[in-house]
């Protein structure tokens, strides 16, 4: 059995719908503590999760940005945005919390497919 | 082959549980492995031992616990999530002051780890439900 593979968490939902996004950032924590290699790739409202300036406190639902702030103490550091889906959205990767690496499009499978486990969440 | 299985979506609501189950029977009957189901987000509603469908429609929850029993598929679901929705194991219902037992057969609670450890086993990961 090996005892580490490359995780790829894709995340298409938008922040605050239900609680999708916070209990896929403890399944993405888990997973890092289980000393995991992993990579988040955020697609369609899924962008929505990193943007800047939101206050969830207003409707009663937790802030997750908070969690997004330690995802660098559990070394993980490739954050990665699908630049069609930021640009259809009207956001900018400088709009964002955290500092990001952008991909096209085009290059989503070719990136998907080098990775050991995908999660859809 | 070795499966590692994940489900997120809840019976009756949508696809995810009966397309999950249908590829299970077909990989055993086929000399496939699974490793483990794990149920997560919604995919926790899967473990319901109280549902009580009508005769006439097929039995989602009761159909897993006969998985369980015929081809000793382990059924794991995750705590955090099923806490959080109110399924509750017999063990963690004593303990919160809650005595029941909501768990259908052939189920158990666990933590996300026994996931990240499917995933280590398994040839291939599949999820069932966005």
């Amino acid at each position: 059995m090996p005892v580490r593979k490359n995780f790829l968490f894709v995340l298409r939902h938008p922040p605050h719908g239900g609680i999708q996004a916070q209990e896929t950032l403890d399944f993405v924590l888990t997973t890092a503590a289980f000393d995991q290699t992993v990579r988040l790739l955020f697609l369609d409202d899924g962008v929505f999760q990193l943007k800047h300036g939101q206050r969830p406190e207003a409707i009663g639902f937790k802030h997750i940005a908070p969690i997004f702030g330690a995802l660098q103490l559990y070394d993980i550091e490739e954050l990665w945005v699908e630049e069609e889906s930021l640009r259809e959205r009207g956001l900018t990767a400088e709009g964002l919390i955290l500092p990001v690496r952008l991909l096209s499009r085009r290059q989503v499978a070719a990136f998907i497919s080098t990775q050991d486990i995908v999660v859809s969440c | 082959m070795k499966f590692a299985i994940q489900i997120n979506g809840a019976p009756y609501q949508c696809q995810a549980s009966d397309s999950a189950y249908q590829f299970i029977r077909a990989a055993l009957r086929k000399g496939h492995e699974i490793v483990r189901v794990f149920f997560y987000h919604d995919g926790i509603y899967n473990g319901l031992g109280y549902a009580m469908p009508p005769d006439d429609e097929r039995p989602v929850i009761g159909r897993w616990s006969a998985l369980a029993r015929e081809h000793g598929v382990d059924l794991v679901i995750c705590i955090s999530a099923a806490q959080r929705r109110g399924l509750l194991s017999e063990e963690e219902a004593l303990r919160a002051g809650k005595a029941d037992q909501d768990l259908a057969e052939g189920f158990r609670i666990a933590g996300l780890g026994l996931w990240v450890e499917a995933c280590l086993r398994a040839d291939r990961f599949l999820v069932f439900g966005g």
